[in-house]
């Protein structure tokens, strides 16, 4: 590999990296990526698929926004409206009612994981925790399943905005997320050092990780070494601009919303902009066991209605909105009964998610729950069943089958089936 | 007459490196509990038909207890010293005196000060301004009473029932009450209930709030029941003069009328799933009932709860599995805080009897130290060879201990670390430089939104964590090459730049350069066109990043 030692910057950088990538002692087969050179970049990002996911952390009551129950005791104090979809939502959605022709509700989610972290790992991979194995979220597997649609990316693949997401299990940590904050800030990006240097250093650093791997033949060693090539592209790629939310005009930064939602929902247009396969866009404080409504009303339903609404906007008006999947949703949702401190409390048994965009059928109203919202009187769905219909709207085969490290078979999105009025 | 003069040179360099009186103890038979423990771990591997690695060289191993006992890799003396030193009881000599002798009490009691601190409070409980917690608080109770080895049992027993004040230099400060100071108040105490029970009992319960677990024996009325015994508690703000600010919070025990109003007779309601409301009282897991009087002249539900977990056995399994676990890397169950029946244990003989240890020698924190890092398992190379290749944990496999398991260092001990190899002298108050520790840590901490105070960390071998030790402060400062630097200094030091990149190596690896490394170092001298701080720091560079430094082996 000393062969380009003392070769000048530009195109030996990326060579470079296939070296150090290569040369690490356990070398496998998904270092490839990079390899083939596409005829033109540009017409394959363009046609590239994305998925944007709105995670609502903490269990949000979705009874009151998605799925109302007006004049039941369990209804709550707001009031349906019509949207240009072929549903109704909630009063203090008004903006996003004018983008339902594009989003459809499935109303008859029901799942039985009603704790935070273990609602949280299953809405997220499609598998209840198990002590044993690690499963890869979905924003793992399918910015791992896109990835050969997009031979220049050089940002990572996986960004989660103002949140943590779930980790990318046996997939390894090169498909973890890349987490950054809503402002698009990343720590520690600039070494001001010569790129000569820098890649002398990374080949010292190979020295020794080449060493130290060959030696304890283990896994983390190498796992290592994707990490260090993919920390290596971002902090010497043009892309990175994608990040800079702060360049938008004031007028867009409004309509998102200046809080850390809108503005992480604003960073995630401009990261599908750039290619970048899955972005999940955090916002919390939907764990609300007491004075659910006046909150709603006044803080979390603006706030949404706002920032949700102009991202499926933009991204319909830049003819994005056709090859990205917008998800919405959170580890369950909360008791149609309305508690002594009025508030609602974690229940998974019947709620709604959101869904649109790519090959998703928008406007409608998947399945239904009984008029108190106790109970799904259709067809259930879950987590499997979303994800494997999100799947099938990003052109990803749902026949896909991943072999986890000790070998068992896995199929994709836990092998849900497709909620077919969605896709067909 | 070699011989000789071998074993007296022993002999003197283990009495001076003790301190008087335990010299004896260096030279007695190995404790019994590190043969049972070698014994039911090798019983292990001829079951499997695994063989284990082989031993693990010295220097890897001095690194390694460094690591795990104060929490920090050894400095180049430190490291010197001991490998200079004979006698095959040097590992226990070092053990020994990383525990005992008074120059380390201060590491190891802050160490393990913020182990604990993490796991009962979290990364970043207290960091919120207006949080009740005083995160100096908890780590002053746990650092004082780590540094006086008050025995486990003590601990549990002061967290659970503590009452006072969180924060240092207030009326009535007790440390301790952080653990529970943010958990009672809301939701009615659900948070205390669920913590205490995973984090001392090995019990995960969170679910049986609302429900009967399908496949764990605790039932819903187990929960509320538990929960009973944390009823009589509140946390009390305290604001700063004239502000909603607040300055710190005070934990009491007070009358509790129950949820009907009597006080004789203090009750809690909860709701099944079906709508109907049962009634709660006070007992324990093993359905021992205490008094139902709310009234703290007539009962103390926190220190009932206290004594009857301090005489449960799963306290003291709790205990030995995440000691073992912070040791080995694995513990004998996964997730390590759950012992319910339904999650089977990799080695549940061993872990009952060295729990039985435990109990009978005082939980004393100090003396398991001493027998799992002087086990066989823990002395063994991190290799994974052809022999144990079903040894691997991290693919679901029940750990056999056959190899010394790869992990990261923690964010606290990365730090410590990279303050130790580079001899950084420490600036500013103590004060101070836990306010910049703590800051730098944070930028690992994700929330995740939810009224528990779930939280992540980026400090997972991903991109953030590469970033942060390709170009953070700490690195820049760590390879400076400024005068009075560590690079600076070790300039002047030595023969040739063969002798300082060997000394480079001994610092951030303990251990020398391979011939390739060595090569690619005399590369760099001709890049940096032979200016040999430039090559210093750029192999430096190398070492920090490099998994070699940031995992414990």
């Amino acid at each position: 590999m000393f062969n380009n030692w003392q070769t000048p910057n530009g195109m030996s950088r990326r060579h470079f990296m296939q070296h150090l990538a290569g040369s690490s002692a356990v070398a496998t087969a998904s270092m490839t990526m990079g390899g083939a050179i596409k005829a033109n970049a540009d017409e394959m990002r363009k046609n590239g698929k994305s998925a944007i996911l709105l995670w609502m952390g903490g269990g949000p009551a979705t009874i009151d926004i998605w799925d109302l129950k007006p004049g039941a005791p369990t209804g709550g104090p707001f009031k349906p409206i019509s949207t240009t979809g072929d549903l109704q939502i909630c009063e203090h959605m008004p903006m996003v009612a004018q983008q339902m022709k594009h989003l459809s509700v499935v109303r008859s989610m029901s799942t039985r994981e009603a704790d935070h972290n273990r609602g949280r790992y299953y809405m997220h991979t499609g598998y209840v925790p198990n002590p044993n194995i690690e499963h890869p979220s979905y924003g793992s597997v399918i910015a791992h399943e896109v990835m050969d649609q997009r031979p220049n990316l050089e940002i990572p693949p996986f960004v989660s905005v103002g949140g943590a997401s779930a980790g990318p299990g046996f997939l390894g940590m090169a498909w973890s997320p890349f987490s950054v904050t809503s402002n698009g800030q990343i720590r520690n990006l600039k070494m001001d050092l010569e790129d000569n240097r820098l890649l002398q250093r990374m080949a010292a650093l190979d020295t020794i990780e080449t060493g130290f791997s060959k030696r304890t033949r283990d896994l983390p060693a190498s796992e290592h070494a994707k990490v260090l090539k993919k920390t290596f592209d971002l902090m010497t790629s043009d892309q990175m601009e994608a990040f800079r939310v702060e360049k938008e005009p004031e007028e867009v930064k409004e309509r998102y919303g200046t809080d850390r939602f809108g503005q992480g929902c604003l960073l995630a247009r401009r990261l599908v902009e750039a290619g970048v396969p899955f972005v999940e866009v955090d916002l919390g404080g939907w764990d609300n066991h007491g004075g659910i409504h006046a909150l709603f009303k006044d803080t979390k339903l603006p706030q949404l209605d706002r920032a949700m609404s102009a991202l499926v906007e933009d991204l319909n008006q830049r003819e994005l909105l056709k090859d990205t999947v917008v998800i919405w949703m959170g580890e369950f949702g909360r008791t149609p009964r309305i508690n002594q401190n009025a508030g609602r409390d974690h229940w998974a048994r019947s709620w709604s998610c959101v869904v649109g965009g790519g090959d998703i059928n928008g406007g409608l109203a998947v399945g239904e729950t009984s008029s108190d919202g106790t109970a799904v009187e259709s067809e259930p769905f879950s987590s499997e069943d979303l994800m494997t219909t999100v799947c099938k709207g990003l052109g990803i085969s749902t026949e896909k089958t991943f072999t986890s490290k000790n070998g068992r078979p896995m199929k994709i999105a836990g092998g849900g089936k497709i909620i077919s009025e969605l896709v067909a | 007459m070699t011989r000789y003069s071998t074993i007296l040179t022993a002999v003197l360099f283990l009495g001076s490196l003790l301190p008087l009186g335990k010299s004896e103890a260096a030279e007695t038979v190995v404790p019994s509990q590190v043969t049972m423990i070698n014994e039911m771990i090798e019983q292990g591997w001829r079951d499997f038909e695994i063989r284990p690695a082989p031993e693990v060289d010295d220097s890897s191993w001095c690194r390694r207890v460094f690591l795990d006992v104060i929490g920090r890799v050894p400095s180049q003396s430190e490291l010197s010293e001991f490998l200079a030193a004979k006698g095959k009881d040097k590992r226990a000599a070092l053990i020994d005196t990383l525990l005992y002798d008074d120059k380390y009490t201060e590491e190891y009691a802050s160490h393990w000060s913020t182990v604990w601190t993490n796991i009962l409070i979290g990364q970043s409980g207290g960091n919120a301004r207006d949080s009740m917690i005083s995160r100096a608080g908890m780590k002053k109770y746990l650092r004082d009473s780590f540094a006086r080895n008050k025995p486990y049992d003590r601990i549990v027993f002061d967290l659970v029932t503590a009452t006072g004040s969180t924060k240092p230099g207030t009326d009535n400060f007790n440390g301790a009450v952080n653990f529970l100071i943010d958990k009672v108040n809301e939701e009615k105490g659900v948070l205390a209930t669920s913590s205490t029970s995973r984090i001392f009992l090995g019990q995960q319960v969170q679910c049986t709030q609302c429900h009967n677990h399908p496949f764990n024996q605790w039932k819903q009325q187990m929960f509320w029941e538990f929960n009973s015994f944390f009823r009589q508690t509140r946390s009390l703000r305290r604001f700063v003069d004239g502000t909603r600010d607040i300055d710190h919070a005070e934990l009491i025990d007070e009358d509790f009328a129950g949820e009907a109003n009597d006080p004789e007779d203090a009750l809690v309601f909860y709701e099944l799933r079906n709508g109907l409301t049962r009634v709660a009282y006070p007992v324990f897991t093993d359905g021992t009932a205490i008094g139902v009087s709310g009234f703290v002249s007539d009962i103390k539900r926190r220190s009932e709860l206290g004594r009857m977990m301090l005489a449960s056995e799963n306290m003291d399994k709790m205990g030995v599995n995440r000691m073992w676990s912070l040791f080995l890397g694995f513990g004998f169950t996964k997730p390590v805080d759950d012992l319910g029946p339904h999650n089977p244990s990799s080695h549940p003989e061993l872990l009952a009897k060295l729990s039985a240890e435990f109990r009978k020698n005082s939980y004393d924190l100090k003396q398991l130290i001493t027998w799992i890092t002087l086990s066989r398992p823990y002395n063994l190379a991190p290799v994974l060879g052809s022999n144990n290749e079903i040894d691997d944990p991290s693919i679901g496999e029940m750990p056999k201990f056959s190899r010394f398991y790869l992990r990261q260092m923690s964010a606290e001990q990365l730090y410590q670390s990279l303050v130790t190899a580079t001899d950084a002298t420490s600036q500013g108050s103590y004060e101070e430089q836990e306010r910049q520790r703590n800051r730098w840590l944070q930028q690992f901490v994700v929330a995740f939104g939810t009224d528990e105070g779930d939280e992540a960390t980026t400090f997972n071998g991903s991109i953030p964590q590469a970033l942060m030790l390709f170009n953070g402060d700490l690195t820049k400062k760590a390879i400076s090459t400024s005068g009075g630097s560590f690079i600076d200094r070790l300039s002047k030091t030595g023969k040739s730049p063969r002798d300082r990149v060997n000394e480079l190596f001994l610092a951030g690896l303990a251990r020398r350069p391979s011939r390739n490394e060595m090569t690619i170092a005399s590369k760099l001298l001709i890049a940096r066109k032979g200016k040999e701080k430039e090559m210093l720091q750029d192999m430096w560079w190398a070492i920090l990043n490099s998994n070699e430094f940031i995992m414990q082996h």
